[in-house]
């Protein structure tokens, strides 16, 4: 295990170029999944500001 | 096969159908990674020349090869949007880039830490090395562009424009270590000859690819679905989403 981790003296450059790209991966998906999170609040709110209004002129 | 397209082309029967799709591609996303990084990591023999840091090839050149396909990707639709005025394909488009510029800058980045110990620098203004740099600054300036045109059709436009000019830079970052004597090596898989590669070497580089490739759909339709929700928030369809979200009722 430690051999592994040790990548034959190649630790660093091997070990930050697969945490980087999991990191980048990662922020990647998370980005559209916050983005329509975000969004469906929006709506939501103007969705119900438009039937309040709509209840207020009935 | 129009009815499809025409189908496919109304913003519900996309949102519906990406909603479907994007667990499959994300599901193959893990199933494809898993192995390839085992294989990569822990099966694959260290190289005979580089030891260990060979294995950096394993996010490296798929990353790198996502670079170059996301872009080509964005330029065929590009074409498809300027000509036929498909909404859908400035979507495309537009979803695509944030996930380009993503993989442009892993090959990058990656690269650089693969330089260091096999080259001795970080960077070298090599033809291989600067023409992907290009590419990511192709990427950005299109997002820039995307955010300073506030009208959707016009930013679409100038958009598809914009990649269109830059993708003559493609062959020239395929063909780069043919054409000029760099230091970047030349291509060891694509060739038309039997791949320079072992199949123990090859074919977990062959699983990353692919998985990277499921990776690129499957946040491409995430991405793709909130910018429709988004340009079709006054229709009925959404409206009708809305009211029936969960949290709707309370909040």
């Amino acid at each position: 295990m430690v051999e592994f981790l040790a990548m034959g003296g190649y630790a660093f450059f091997v070990w930050s170029s697969y945490g980087l790209s999991l990191l980048v991966l990662a922020l990647t998906f998370i980005w559209p999944v916050l983005q329509k999170r975000r969004l469906l609040q929006k709506l939501k709110q103007a969705h119900q500001r438009k039937s309040q209004l709509a209840r207020r002129q009935q | 096969m129009w009815n499809f397209i025409y189908k496919l082309a109304s913003p519900k029967y996309f949102y519906d159908m990406a909603g479907k799709l994007v667990p499959w591609f994300g599901g193959l996303f893990v199933l494809l990674v898993l192995p390839g990084l085992y294989g990569g990591l822990v099966l694959a023999p260290a190289d005979y020349q580089q030891g260990d840091s060979f294995r950096i090839i394993y996010v490296h050149v798929p990353s790198a090869w996502m670079s170059m396909f996301v872009y080509v990707f964005m330029a065929v639709n590009a074409a498809i949007g300027l000509i036929w005025r498909i909404k859908l394909s400035d979507i495309m488009v537009s979803s695509s880039a944030p996930i380009g510029a993503a993989f442009t800058f892993l090959a990058l980045v990656t690269g650089s830490l693969w330089g260091k110990p096999m080259w001795g620098t970080y960077w070298v203004w090599d033809a291989r090395l600067t023409s992907e740099l290009i590419l990511l600054f192709l990427y950005l300036g299109f997002i820039a562009l995307q955010t300073a045109i506030e009208d959707k059709r016009l930013a679409a436009r100038a958009g598809a424009i914009l990649v269109l000019v830059g993708v003559v830079n493609i062959p020239i970052i395929h063909y780069s270590v043919e054409w000029w004597n760099t230091l970047h090596q030349g291509p060891t898989v694509t060739k038309l000859d039997k791949p320079s590669i072992h199949i123990s070497m090859l074919i977990p580089l062959l699983l990353m690819a692919l998985a990277f490739q499921f990776y690129f759909f499957a946040n491409l339709l995430m991405r793709a679905r909130c910018e429709v929700l988004e340009r079709e928030k006054h229709s009925t369809w959404v409206e009708a989403l809305i009211d029936k979200h969960p949290e709707a009722k309370h909040g």
